[in-house]
């Protein structure tokens, strides 16, 4: 038992490994064995962050790193494999293990190579959750990396009609910002000669000798700054960089899409808080605005790409990048806020922090939740145009319902997750960059454009009569996967408590 | 009586090598079992060596030393460090791999099984030598079978012109780095040839100046360091694949070693005089091959480009002289040994199946020869220095090395990972996946079961190295301190 609970970051983190090397094991012919060996593989995960959730809570450790463990990897470069968790790891833990079961069984569509598709997905969920457990840089790196490869698998298999073309521009432009991410970390290894993230916390930001071709020290920061904020903005992603994005979603598998939207891109937004912030106060605080402009842009560019789309899987892969948005805001406060002594300024840093963390969490319910639905549709009509459907509310009443609903809680409806934490930025950004946050509330507005543009083409109107006998209602196995999302949505938009007081304990330990 | 391991690792290939040439030709079971167990034996010992080496002990180990030609200060005198223990390691492993997959050889398979070991005993014994005459004779030994087997084995197009365009650069590089050596042994004045007293020399510095060019960059030629690469690529591909393997895979690693023993820790002022012109030219190395192998349309030119390509890194790591560079450029050797070597084995795979190379005339192999598909995708991955294999452990600290010395160098040669990201994937993608051409319709043949050995074990070695790395740095480590030594401090 000592042994569990002091390893219990490492059981959670390679378990999905250990279960794809068990799926191995599993003759591939027996498609419901793998299938269960693979759910199992991912439920464990999870079960183990429920448990970590409320151990958390009473670690003597909290709000800072609790569960850490540390053990010699690569001496000769002094890197080590670190791990922990704080309020917004273990946020973010929780909704990974979360999606991947989700993910997993909403891929019954998945016939061909089944097995290879349930392992990728297995190791892909290692690398995410490596991602946000990991208190070494070098570490922090690998798992950055680790993740990317089954994702180009999963949507080069067994993607749609463009899954080349999107497959590999998505590795490229992620490995693209990786790359000045890489050297950014190396830099940083060469000059203080540790990759720990506790030491540098202390250590970098107050650094003095970063030379770099006899350039002054803070200039160097500064490139390694944006090196790093280049390859989370990608990822995030933030306009103009999220070009990659409505193509990835829209070729990959309905459980990749699932995954992309719903942990993918948290692992950007995640990078800012727990690297860049901490990392380089001086010059987030700098630069601070852009990126709040940056946000704004991708808040409204984002609704609007996403209300002139024709394809339902492009118009929620558009959204994903207007709801991005708002995490990337609420960061932008905090970053403003670094070090700043003013009370009040403190006050909305805490509260857009907090909203950033909880919109990461409700969009990974919400966005998650619009893919599977696509899906569920596009498995029956092997379509996505918008036009083509129209009244579906008629004969597929169940459906639509759970569309409705899922919608709402994208749009930020109150009662819905989405609310909560959209208003939670807004109210921390308002009194800090009000202008910024004005114009980005019109995009909050075309938020609910595209919404409903997308509900009314697809379920009211007239009835398209070439789908009347054709489709079927939403299935009860498919409501299992659509049900926790529901109900965890609306649990954070009736009562948030339960969600905010592990994060806010982290972030007010910060201001 | 101690064992001497390291004449035995060197002479079993010799042995048998021989005794293969002394069987019956249509004995074909019997020479292919020989040289597999030989092989075998090769392994174990370089396992054993490699796991029994002292590490906190450090130095040269397993020394052994006979009395040769005293008149001249010649003898016969073995021993290995860190780095060497690696390098045998490395070398066993792509030699068993070389004799499995060339298990099915029909065209004379006594000579090839034969020439095959001659080989692998030349690179086990330059890893080996503690005397720069031997060393130089073990070097040169290599020559014969490796232009044998391309000429009778090799791709029958262009194994002429591959065969001579790469003995002609090899030799002429080593008969540069042999003025250079002859040089230094005049020079020093002792009238040995034993490197461990060389070291203690104390060269002056205008003959460290003078001399260094000439060891470091004509040993360096077979190391395919630029402008002098050119024989790579096009020995590479008329080699046939066991001699690709062992080429690209050990015998570069051959040209950087040497560069290294003699030129780095013989002449470490000549070293750190030159560097810069190192750094530029592995710089190039790294850049330019990576972009040349993006537009290669042969299949086996890709990833003969993409060994100089990474080659180009061993020699930024060694330029640097810093702990870091020189740990990342011997876990670099390692790595690009095993990775390279299984590259090439499926490249041979694919092209006796399918017939041809030329990438555009292939497509959807994954669907007949899966294991194939998997090994080069892990490869690739290696290649382009993804963390959790191999490539990533060696390239790190080869880039921390240089952003402590020459961060133009780290910044520009990481240009090529993306593209090397680029070239990788679009071939996995051309060959292994989607549609089949017309020509491949009928379908080709799985991978053999030797296929499947080689594929498995060379990638678990680097897929194990990428979790674990404290399985080889510490090794690589014990002979980079004694580098350190020589070089003074740094």
């Amino acid at each position: 038992m000592e042994f569990f609970s002091n390893h219990i970051l490492t059981w959670i983190l390679f378990f999905p490994v250990f279960g794809a090397a068990i799926l191995c094991l599993v003759p591939a012919r027996s498609e419901k064995g793998l299938r269960v060996t693979a759910l199992i593989a991912s439920l464990v995960p999870f079960a183990l962050t429920v448990y970590l959730w409320f151990a958390y809570q009473v670690s003597p450790q909290a709000p800072g790193f609790a569960f850490q463990e540390q053990l010699e990897w690569f001496p000769a470069i002094h890197s080590s494999y670190h791990v922990g968790v704080d309020g917004i790891s273990i946020v973010l833990l929780l909704l990974t293990t979360l999606l991947t079961p989700l993910a997993l069984l909403a891929s019954r569509s998945i016939h061909v190579h089944l097995k290879t598709f349930l392992m990728l997905f297995l190791f892909l969920e290692t690398g995410m959750m490596g991602v946000f457990v990991s208190l070494d840089l070098l570490i922090f790196f690998v798992f950055w990396e680790i993740g990317l490869i089954p994702m180009y698998f999963l949507i080069n298999q067994w993607g749609g009609e463009k899954r080349n073309y999107a497959s590999l521009k998505f590795i490229l432009f992620t490995m693209g910002g990786s790359l000045g991410l890489l050297l950014a970390i190396q830099m940083i290894g060469a000059v203080t000669g540790t990759f720990d993230l506790l030491t540098l916390f202390k250590t970098w930001p107050g650094i003095s000798q970063a030379s770099l071709f006899g350039l002054p020290t803070q200039t160097v920061k500064a490139i390694a700054f944006w090196a790093f904020v280049i390859a989370f903005a990608i990822k995030a992603p933030i306009w103009p960089v999220h070009t990659w994005l409505p193509d990835a979603h829209t070729e990959a598998p309905t459980g990749g899409s699932m995954i992309l939207a719903g942990v993918l891109l948290k692992l950007g937004a995640y990078g800012f808080i727990r690297l860049v912030l901490p990392l380089f106060p001086a010059e987030s605080r700098q630069y601070a605005v852009w990126l709040a402009v940056l946000a704004a842009a991708s808040i409204i560019f984002g609704a609007f790409a996403a209300a002139g789309q024709k394809d339902f899987k492009r118009l929620v892969a558009y959204s994903s990048i207007n709801h991005m948005g708002f995490v990337i805001l609420g960061i932008a406060v905090a970053a403003w806020a670094g070090g700043s002594t003013d009370p009040a300024l403190q006050q909305s840093a805490i509260i857009a922090t907090n909203g950033a963390v909880l919109q990461m969490f409700t969009h990974g319910l919400s966005a998650a939740g619009m893919f599977f639905l696509v899906g569920v549709i596009y498995d029956q009509a092997h379509t996505r145009v918008l036009e083509r459907f129209g009244g579906l509310y008629a004969i597929l009443p169940v459906y639509g319902s759970i569309l409705i609903f899922m919608s709402m809680a994208s749009l930020g409806l109150p009662g819905l997750g989405g609310f909560v934490s959209e208003f939670m930025v807004v109210r921390g950004a308002w009194p800090v960059f009000t202008a910024i946050t004005a114009v980005s509330m019109l995009g909050l507005f075309f938020t609910g454009v595209y919404v409903l543009k997308a509900l009314k083409l697809v379920l009211q109107g007239p009835l398209n009569t070439e789908w009347k006998g054709h489709l079927k209602d939403i299935s009860a196995g498919e409501i299992a996967v659509i049900a926790p999302l529901m109900i965890l949505s609306f649990l954070i938009g009736v009562w948030p408590s339960w969600i905010m007081q592990i994060i806010n304990q982290t972030v007010m330990s910060w201001f | 009586m101690q064992i001497p391991t390291l004449s035995l690792l060197i002479f079993t290939p010799v042995v048998a090598g021989v005794l293969l040439l002394l069987y019956p030709a249509q004995k074909r079971t019997l020479i292919r079992v020989t040289a597999l167990v030989s092989a075998l034996i090769t392994l174990a010992l370089s396992v054993f060596l490699f796991f029994r080496y002292d590490t906190i002990a450090a130095g040269y180990q397993f020394m052994e030393k006979l009395d040769w030609l005293p008149s001249l200060g010649i003898s016969y005198f073995v021993g290995i460090d860190g780095i060497g223990a690696a390098m045998e390691l490395m070398a066993g492993l792509v030699v068993l791999s070389g004799v499995l997959v060339s298990w099915n050889v029909e065209d004379r398979p006594r000579e090839f099984f034969a020439f095959l070991l001659f080989l692998a005993a030349s690179v086990f014994g330059v890893f080996a030598s503690l005397d720069l005459f031997q060393l130089f004779f073990f070097f040169e030994l290599a020559v014969f079978p490796k232009y044998l087997m391309i000429v009778i084995w090799g791709y029958p197009k262009t194994r002429e012109y591959g065969a001579m365009k790469l003995t002609l650069y090899l030799f002429l590089g080593s008969m540069v780095a042999l003025a250079g050596s002859l040089a230094i042994y005049f020079a020093s004045g002792m009238h040995t040839f034993n490197m461990l007293e060389l070291e203690n020399a104390g060269f002056s510095m205008e003959v460290q100046r003078l001399w260094f060019p000439f060891i470091f960059i004509g040993f360096g030629v077979l190391g395919g360091l630029f402008p002098f690469h050119s024989w790579a690529p096009d020995g590479h591909v008329a080699a046939p694949t066991a001699i690709s393997m062992l080429l690209a895979g050990v015998e570069m690693k051959v040209g950087a070693f040497a560069a290294l023993r003699v030129g780095l820790m013989l002449l470490p002022d000549g070293m750190r005089t030159w560097a810069p012109l190192i750094i530029v030219l592995a710089t190039i190395n790294v850049v330019y091959g990576a972009f040349i192998a993006m537009i290669q349309t042969d299949f086996k030119y890709v990833i003969g480009f993409s060994s100089v390509s990474h080659m180009g890194l061993v020699f930024i790591g060694f330029a640097t002289l810093t702990p870091e560079g020189l740990t990342g450029a011997g876990l670099q050797m390692f790595s690009h040994g095993v990775m390279t070597a299984l590259f090439f084995s499926i490249v041979g795979m694919v092209y006796d199946r399918a017939h041809t190379r030329n990438i555009k005339e292939l497509g959807g192999l994954a669907r007949f020869m899966p294991m194939a598909m998997v090994g080069f995708v892990v490869g690739g991955l290696v290649s382009m220095g993804m963390p959790g294999f191999s490539g990533f452990v060696a390239e790190i600290p080869i880039y921390i090395g240089a952003w402590k010395s020459y961060p133009l160098a780290a910044i520009l040669s990481a240009i090529s990972i993306v593209v090397t990201a680029a070239y990788i994937l679009l071939v996995v993608r051309r060959v292994f996946f989607g549609e089949v051409p017309t020509t491949l319709s009928a379908g080709v043949k799985d991978v053999t079961l030797a296929d499947k050995v080689v594929i498995v074990m060379l990638s678990l070695v680097m897929i194990l190295i990428g979790i674990f790395p404290s399985l080889l740095v510490p090794v690589i480590q014990a002979g980079v301190k004694h580098i350190l030594f020589l070089v003074g401090g740094a």
